[in-house]
C-alpha cells in the first residue's frame, strides 16, 4: 500500500500543473492551430477546409513587420545586456548589506501597469514633452526633430520595460561566483580587466543567457509599445495578430501569424541554445 | 610580544642584500572599520619570514593570522607599516604584480576550466611561451600526482584532488612564496595527515618558503620550521615547534598549544637558580629560575601532562628531588596509547597528567584515590620571563 502511495505521489503532485497546461495551453494551441486553417468572414462564419494558404498569404503580406519585430527584438536584447549587466554586477558585488532593497528598487516600476508606464513615457517623449521642448527651445535640434513614433521610442520602450528580466538572472548568476575564485584570478597575475573577460564573466553566462531568453522572445512578439510610442513606420507582428484578432475578426490570418512567430522564434531559440549551450557558452568563452 | 632571542626584528638597511628575508613585516599595523567603529586586526607587528622556510600562522579564529596572510597576498592593505618581497617594497603594490601564490581554504578553482587550464591560467597571464606551459604544467601535475587528470573539471574532482590542483595551480609559477590558507581545513582525518606529509615533501623538493597558516596546533607542530603563535592581533610567540612546545612565551601560548597545567604561587626561597612555591607542607613545585626572582614575587608555572608521574604512595623526597603535588584522582580517561587523569590537587582543581601505557598494567589509579605527582625540576617551566 505504502510502496504504492510512493510510486504514485509524484504524478498526483504534477497532476494540477498538468491539467493546467492541458486545459490553458493544449487547448488553445490546437483550437489556434485549427483556426488558421479556416476559411471565411465574420459575417458567414468561419468553416475548416485545411486552408494552408492561409500561412503563405499572411506572410507574405506582413513579412516586414515579422522582420522588423525580430530586429526590434534582438536589438532591445543587446541593449539590455550592456545595460544590466553593469547594474547586476554593481549590486552583486557593491551592493553589500542593501543588495535586497537594490532588487527591489529594480522591481519596483511593476507595481504600476505595463500600459501605464508606456503611455507615460508617450507624454514624457511627446514633442511638447519635458525632453524635448527644453532641448528644442535651446536650438539643440530642429522642429523637424521627433522621437516618438521612431524606432529609437520603440525600441527604448522595450528595453525599458524588460530591464528586470535581465538583470535578475544576471544578477542571480553573479551572486553565485565565489569571490575567492576572483582573489584566485588576481592572485594568478590577472589584472581586473582580464579577471572579468576570463572568470567573472564565462561565469555569469548562464544568466546572460536565461535573460537573453526571457527578452527576446517577449520583446519580438510584444504589441503595446510599438502601438503607444511608435507609428504605422515602427508596426510589429504583436500589433498586426492583436489587429487582426480583435479590429478585423480575421480570426484565420491572426492564428497563422500567430504560430509562423512562434515556430520563428522557436526556431531561434533552439539554434542560440545549440550554439551556446549553458555548458558550451563557459568553454567557449574559456578559450 | 616576541621572545627576545628570536626576535628577527631589525633597523633596515637602506639596501637590500641578497640574503634579504623571502617576507618581512615592518610596523604592520591593520584596522578594519566594523559597524562604524575600528577594529584592530594585525597590530604592529614586525616579521621576517626567511628563504625556503616553512613557516606556520598559528591561532584561534580572530587572532589576525589570515589577514596578515591577506597582507602578504596582496588582497588587504596594511593601515600602516610596511612589507617588504625579498627585499623590495611591495605595500600598496596590486595582488596580480605580487610574486606570490596562495591556496585558498575552499581551494576557489575555477569551475568553468578543466585541471589543465587551472593550472596553466598564472602562466598564461604572464605570457609564457605555450610548449614551455606545458612542460610545466606537465612537470606539476606529475608533483602532485595528478598525471592523467588534465582534462577533468573541478566538479568531477574529489576534494584531495581539488586540493592538489590548487596546490599545483599556485606552485607552478614558481613564486617567491606559496601561501596556504587552512588548505587542509575541508579535509578527513586520513586525508589530512597524508596531505600533512604530501606538503612537506613537496616544499622539500620544490624549496619555495611556504606559510602556512591554521588553527590546527598538531598541524603547525609537525610541519613547520618555525611558528608565529598570534593572539588578538599580536605574535604572542615565534620560534621552533620545539621552543613553542617547551618554552612557552605566555600563559595562551601555554594553553593554545597542546594541554598544559598552569599553577601560581608565591616562591618561599630560591637556591641555585631554582625557586620553591609551596602550598602546604608537603605540596611544592620547584621550577628553574633567573637571577632577578625575588622571594615573594608571584609566578606563573607552566606544566606538560607527560612529564608528570603519578604514584599510589609518597615517594622519598631524595628520589624526586623536584616538585610533588599531592591530590584526588576526579577523572581517568583511556585514550588507546595513553591513559589522562585529572587530579585535584592544592595548586590547582584540574592537573592533567598523560600515562603512557608502555605495559599492559591496569590504571595506576581510579576515581576518588589519592595521590602523589612528581616531576623533575627541568620540567617545571616558568612562563612570561
Amino acid at each position: 500500500m505504502s510502496r504504492l502511495k510512493r510510486k504514485i505521489a509524484p504524478y498526483l503532485l504534477v497532476l494540477p500543473g498538468g491539467l493546467w497546461l492541458l486545459i490553458f495551453f493544449a487547448v488553445p494551441m490546437i483550437a489556434m492551430l485549427s483556426l488558421s486553417l479556416q476559411e471565411g468572414d465574420i459575417v458567414a462564419g468561419y468553416r475548416f477546409t485545411g486552408h494552408w494558404q492561409n500561412y503563405t498569404d499572411s506572410l507574405s503580406a506582413y513579412q516586414t513587420q515579422l522582420i522588423r519585430s525580430l530586429i526590434y527584438g534582438a536589438v532591445a536584447t543587446i541593449l539590455l545586456i550592456a545595460i544590466a549587466f553593469p547594474m547586476a554586477y554593481w549590486i552583486a558585488f557593491y551592493g553589500g548589506r542593501r543588495k535586497g532593497t537594490y532588487l527591489f528598487l529594480t522591481l519596483l516600476p511593476f507595481f504600476v501597469s505595463f500600459v501605464l508606464r508606456t503611455l507615460s513615457w508617450q507624454q514624457i517623449l511627446a514633442d511638447e514633452g519635458p525632453v524635448l521642448s527644453p532641448i528644442r527651445d535651446l536650438g539643440l535640434v530642429g522642429p523637424a526633430f521627433h522621437i516618438l513614433g521612431t524606432p529609437v521610442a520603440v525600441i527604448g520602450g522595450l528595453v525599458y520595460n524588460f530591464l528586470p528580466f535581465m538583470v535578475l538572472p544576471i544578477y542571480v548568476a553573479l551572486e553565485r561566483i565565489d569571490p575567492r575564485v576572483v582573489e584566485a584570478a588576481r592572485d594568478l597575475y590577472a589584472n581586473p580587466i582580464i579577471t572579468f573577460r576570463k572568470v567573472v564573466f564565462p561565469l555569469a553566462l548562464p544568466g546572460v543567457f536565461a535573460g537573453v531568453l526571457m527578452t527576446f522572445v517577449p520583446a519580438s512578439s510584444d504589441f503595446v509599445n510599438s502601438e503607444v510610442l511608435g507609428s504605422s513606420e515602427t508596426t510589429m507582428i504583436g500589433q498586426v495578430i492583436a489587429a487582426q484578432f480583435l479590429d478585423n475578426s480575421d480570426y484565420p490570418t491572426a492564428s497563422a501569424l500567430s504560430f509562423v512567430l512562434m515556430v520563428v522564434l522557436l526556431i531561434g531559440v533552439f539554434t542560440y541554445a545549440r550554439i551556446l549551450g549553458t555548458e558550451d557558452v563557459m568553454k567557449v568563452a574559456a578559450r | 610580544m616576541t621572545t627576545p632571542q628570536h626576535s628577527v626584528v631589525q633597523a633596515r638597511p637602506a639596501t637590500h642584500a641578497a640574503g634579504a628575508p623571502a617576507i618581512e613585516f615592518v610596523g604592520v599595523h591593520k584596522n578594519y572599520l566594523s559597524h562604524g567603529e575600528t577594529v584592530p586586526a594585525v597590530k604592529r607587528t614586525d616579521l621576517a619570514i626567511v628563504q625556503g622556510e616553512f613557516f606556520s600562522l598559528l591561532g584561534p579564529s580572530g587572532c589576525g593570522k589570515t589577514t596578515t596572510m591577506r597582507m602578504i597576498a596582496g588582497f588587504e592593505e596594511p593601515t600602516a607599516g610596511q612589507i617588504f618581497l625579498d627585499g623590495k617594497d611591495v605595500t600598496g603594490v596590486a595582488a596580480n604584480k605580487r610574486d606570490v601564490n596562495m591556496v585558498f581554504q575552499s581551494y576557489a578553482l575555477f569551475p568553468h576550466l578543466n585541471t589543465y587550464q587551472n593550472v596553466a591560467f598564472g602562466l598564461e597571464r604572464r605570457k609564457v611561451a605555450k610548449s614551455e606551459i606545458e612542460r610545466r604544467v606537465g612537470e606539476i601535475l606529475e608533483i602532485v600526482s595528478l598525471t592523467g587528470m588534465e582534462k577533468r573539471s573541478p566538479r568531477e574532482m574529489s576534494g584531495g584532488q581539488q586540493q592538489r590542483v590548487a596546490l599545483a595551480r599556485a606552485l607552478v609559477n614558481r613564486p617567491r612564496a606559496l601561501l596556504l590558507d587552512e588548505p587542509l581545513g575541508a579535509l578527513d582525518l586520513k586525508l589530512r595527515q597524508q596531505m600533512q606529509i604530501e606538503l612537506k615533501r613537496i616544499q622539500r623538493e620544490v624549496g619555495i618558503t611556504f606559510v602556512y597558516v591554521t588553527h590546527d596546533q598538531g598541524e603547525a607542530l609537525t610541519m613547520s620550521d618555525r611558528i608565529a603563535v598570534m593572539c588578538a592581533g599580536v605574535i604572542e610567540q615565534l620560534g621552533s615547534p620545539r621552543e613553542i612546545y617547551e618554552r612557552p612565551a605566555s600563559r595562551f601560548v601555554a594553553g593554545f598549544i597542546g594541554t598544559s597545567n598552569i599553577v601560581d604561587g608565591h616562591v618561599e626561597r630560591t637556591e641555585g637558580g631554582l625557586a620553591l612555591l609551596s602550598y602546604t607542607t608537603q605540596d611544592r613545585v620547584v621550577v628553574p629560575v633567573p637571577q632577578s626572582v625575588r622571594t615573594g614575587d608571584k609566578l606563573e608555572v607552566s606544566i606538560r601532562p607527560e612529564k608528570v608521574d603519578l604514584h599510589r604512595t609518597l615517594p622519598p623526597v631524595q628520589a624526586t628531588g623536584g616538585s610533588v603535588l599531592s591530590g584526588t584522582v576526579t577523572e581517568v580517561v583511556y585514550h588507546g596509547t595513553s591513559t589522562n587523569y585529572t587530579v585535584a590537587t592544592a595548586a590547582g582543581a584540574d592537573f592533567t597528567v598523560f600515562d603512557q601505557n608502555a605495559s599492559n598494567a591496569d590504571d595506576l589509579a581510579g576515581r576518588g584515590d589519592r595521590v602523589y605527582l612528581t616531576w623533575a625540576p627541568q620540567h617545571s617551566y616558568l612562563i612570561g620571563v
